[in-house]
């Protein structure tokens, strides 16, 4: 596991000076995970999304690894594509069989575990030796913050309005790290930007087993969640501590809790989560007393169940 | 020295055999009826070793295009091949694989498209497919389908195109008839199809490329266009000069277009793929009788031979094109739109009709051909044409 000296020596693969919003949790995603892939020369590939458009306009491109978008729900199977071309051209004898690389798709929630859910499922059952990286930032946020299966309950975004009748999301989220796990693949596990040591050993990890690996990174979005740009990092940490995003992983089937510093005694209040987002306005007005119940009790619900399967 | 060994074979047996020779480095492939005996003959290469290939056994027609794509783009010689609701699924990959200019190789067992459900031949699937930038080779019989896929290669990975290649074989007629065939010697078609030498591969780590980026915010998405239809227009030269080498190698014949007797016909029918051969049947018939009947098939459908339809068919008095697939609200089938559009700019141009044919596998019986050529000689005569557009033998 590597410390904040070393992480701060290593080259930074995703160059400034691209045009996500100022303060995305995206990008913040990106590069900590690449940390983790250490001095290994690296093939990223992106879904269609803020990442991809706001990193790769022609003729420029941030990523200083070789890089390739094809569409929105196939980064998984393009990557696998690129890994098969690798082992199939060491077979060939045209890559020397000793030559080592890592490949990585990213895509966001709605390339991931919506309409990109099924290129995901077949990748990793497909064993291929890559690593697939989801940031979550809980919607469509390119095309204008509609709801996605990541959106939370209860949460504003532009289909799933606030008005008369409607108060949001009516459904829970899609729980897509213990889809993941029920793969049985190698590595799985769950991060959030806020936690550079616990994401960044995760993604060495990842990068360092054989075969697919997922990291689901918690991301927040300023523009999509309502918070001023320079809260991205504390909302993804309140996330942490009020237990709406535990952090965990499974290791060849192994569930495993990573942070004991959230439990079921000290953790936050979902308020502490909510309230700072704009998107969550809605919950506090005395009407809507019982969904703000229900989201606690929703959170309640996937913690306890995250210790049980770990254990803990 | 060539040796060529004469087989009793399925179309898709051959076409597995010539994907095989032309050793791809990745294959990813999905099940699709009729094109599944290629993908099982090709599982069985990749299980006895045969082959060095990567086979990606994916989920489906979509992320079997989009790891083709992965694959390309990384440097790979990337082959595979679908069908009808396959190749519909793949809709979207088409157009990224054939604008990042990367030379897969696909073989399409033309098949129609749902609804209602049917798994027979028509050309509904590939013509649907006519615009998405993809070079498009349509074979008669099991014999053009492997030559195609060999030649194919080398058109798909020539500096001046670019851009990828679909063999189209004819559903269960092509795929699943035994036919008389030739296969030339491994050794013949490597050195024939040569070693692929990608210039911007994912995987030279030397030399970090990116592929795929975004050209729109008045990026040159309009120049990119222009660049991909330059390079299809291009491909016309070296799908001659292609056909002309491996000719030189095999033997046999490969034009743009082929005709049968169009030197001095007065009434000729257009066709593509396995109809041709009936066609022809029927012509023999009738030229023995004294009437002056072509056949023009067209090998290449994109990029279409313009020039070559309309020197052959400008001296007719009346032309039929048959159609197995439909354009529906559009003047004609697909083919008929081409084939008129080529003799726009010719000042003598013949009566022409169209005729849609054989949907979801409906038979092409001899007498229906017949009764084709029968109409083109009233035409030819001064009668009225029977009407732009006719369901040929529909119930």
């Amino acid at each position: 596991m590597a410390n904040i000296k070393e992480l701060s020596r290593r080259e930074d693969r995703l160059e400034g000076g691209h045009r996500l919003c100022a303060g995305c949790g995206a990008s913040i995603a990106v590069r900590q995970v690449l940390l983790g892939a250490g001095l290994t020369p690296v093939v990223a590939g992106c879904a269609t999304g803020c990442l991809e458009v706001s990193t790769t306009i022609y003729p420029y491109s941030s990523w200083k690894v070789p890089f390739i978008h094809n569409a929105f729900e196939n980064s998984a199977a393009t990557v696998s594509g690129v890994e098969s071309a690798f082992k199939g051209l060491q077979r060939a004898g045209k890559i020397p069989a000793d030559k080592k690389m890592k490949f990585v798709a990213f895509g966001g929630d709605g390339g991931t575990y919506d309409i990109g859910l099924q290129s995901l499922s077949g990748a990793m059952e497909r064993g291929h030796d890559m690593v697939y990286v989801c940031y979550d930032n809980g919607a469509y946020m390119n095309t204008g913050i509609q709801r996605s299966s990541a959106t939370p309950l209860g949460a504003w975004a532009t289909t799933a309005e606030v008005g008369k009748v409607g108060q949001g999301k009516p459904m829970r989220r899609k729980d897509l790290t213990s889809i993941m796990a029920a793969h049985h693949i190698p590595y799985v596990a769950q991060a959030s930007i806020s936690e550079w040591k616990d994401l960044t050993t995760k993604a060495e990890k990842a990068f360092a087993v054989k075969g697919p690996a997922f990291i689901n990174v918690f991301a927040p979005c300023p523009r999509g969640w309502r918070i001023p740009y320079d809260k991205t990092v504390e909302i993804a940490s309140l996330a942490v501590k009020t237990a709406f995003w535990p952090l965990f992983e499974v290791e060849d089937g192994v569930w495993k809790m990573t942070t004991k510093r959230v439990t079921s005694e000290n953790r936050l209040p979902i308020e502490e989560f909510l309230t700072p987002q704009g998107r969550f306005k809605h919950l506090f007005k005395p009407e809507n007393a019982e969904l703000l119940a229900a989201v606690q009790a929703e959170v309640d619900r996937n913690f306890a169940y995250v210790q049980g399967r770990c254990g803990a | 020295m060539p040796t060529q060994k004469t087989l009793a074979v399925t179309g898709n047996v051959l076409v597995a055999e010539a994907m095989r020779q032309c050793a791809p480095d990745v294959m990813a492939a999905y099940p699709i009826t009729p094109q599944t005996t290629i993908v099982e003959e090709f599982a069985k290469f990749v299980a006895n070793g045969r082959v060095h290939t990567e086979y990606v056994t994916v989920e489906s027609e979509h992320s079997a295009m989009s790891s083709c794509v992965g694959a390309s783009a990384a440097g790979a010689r990337v082959m595979t091949a679908t069908s009808s609701q396959g190749l519909a699924l793949m809709w979207e990959e088409l157009f990224i694989a054939a604008g990042m200019r990367l030379p897969i190789v696909m073989a399409n067992a033309n098949r129609a498209l749902s609804a209602p459900i049917n798994i027979h031949c028509d050309h509904s699937d590939i013509m649907g497919a006519r615009d998405t930038g993809w070079i498009i080779l349509f074979a008669e019989n099991a014999q053009e389908a492997y030559d195609n896929t060999i030649m194919a290669v080398r058109i798909a990975e020539h500096p001046d195109v670019m851009l990828p290649v679909m063999t189209t074989l004819d559903g269960f007629i092509t795929t699943h008839s035994i036919d008389r065939a030739e296969i030339m010697d491994d050794d013949t078609v490597k050195e024939f199809v040569g070693e692929y030498v990608p210039e911007y591969a994912l995987l030279d780590t030397d030399h970090p490329v990116s592929h795929g980026n975004f050209a729109g915010l008045g990026g040159p998405y309009f120049e990119f266009k222009r660049s991909q239809r330059n390079a299809i227009d291009r491909s016309a030269e070296v799908i001659r000069d292609v056909a002309d080498e491996w000719t030189a190698i095999c033997g046999r014949p490969f034009g743009m277009v082929e005709g049968w007797g169009m030197e001095d016909a007065e009434i000729a029918i257009v066709a593509i793929g396995s109809t041709a051969g009936n066609v022809r049947a029927v012509a023999r018939e009738l030229r023995a009788q004294g009437v002056r009947v072509g056949v023009l098939k067209v090998r290449c459908f994109r990029p279409f031979p313009f020039a070559d339809v309309a020197d052959a068919l400008a001296g007719c008095k009346a032309v039929a094109v048959l159609d197995r697939a439909e354009s529906f609200g559009a003047e004609g089938g697909p083919l008929f739109l081409e084939v008129r559009s080529a003799l726009y700019d010719r000042t003598e141009r013949p009566a022409i009709v169209n005729y849609i044919y054989g949907l979801g596998g409906s038979d092409v019986k001899l007498d229906l051909l017949r009764r084709v050529y029968s109409d083109l000689s009233d035409v030819a005569d001064g009668a009225q044409v029977p009407g732009r557009l006719v369901y040929l033998g529909a119930r």
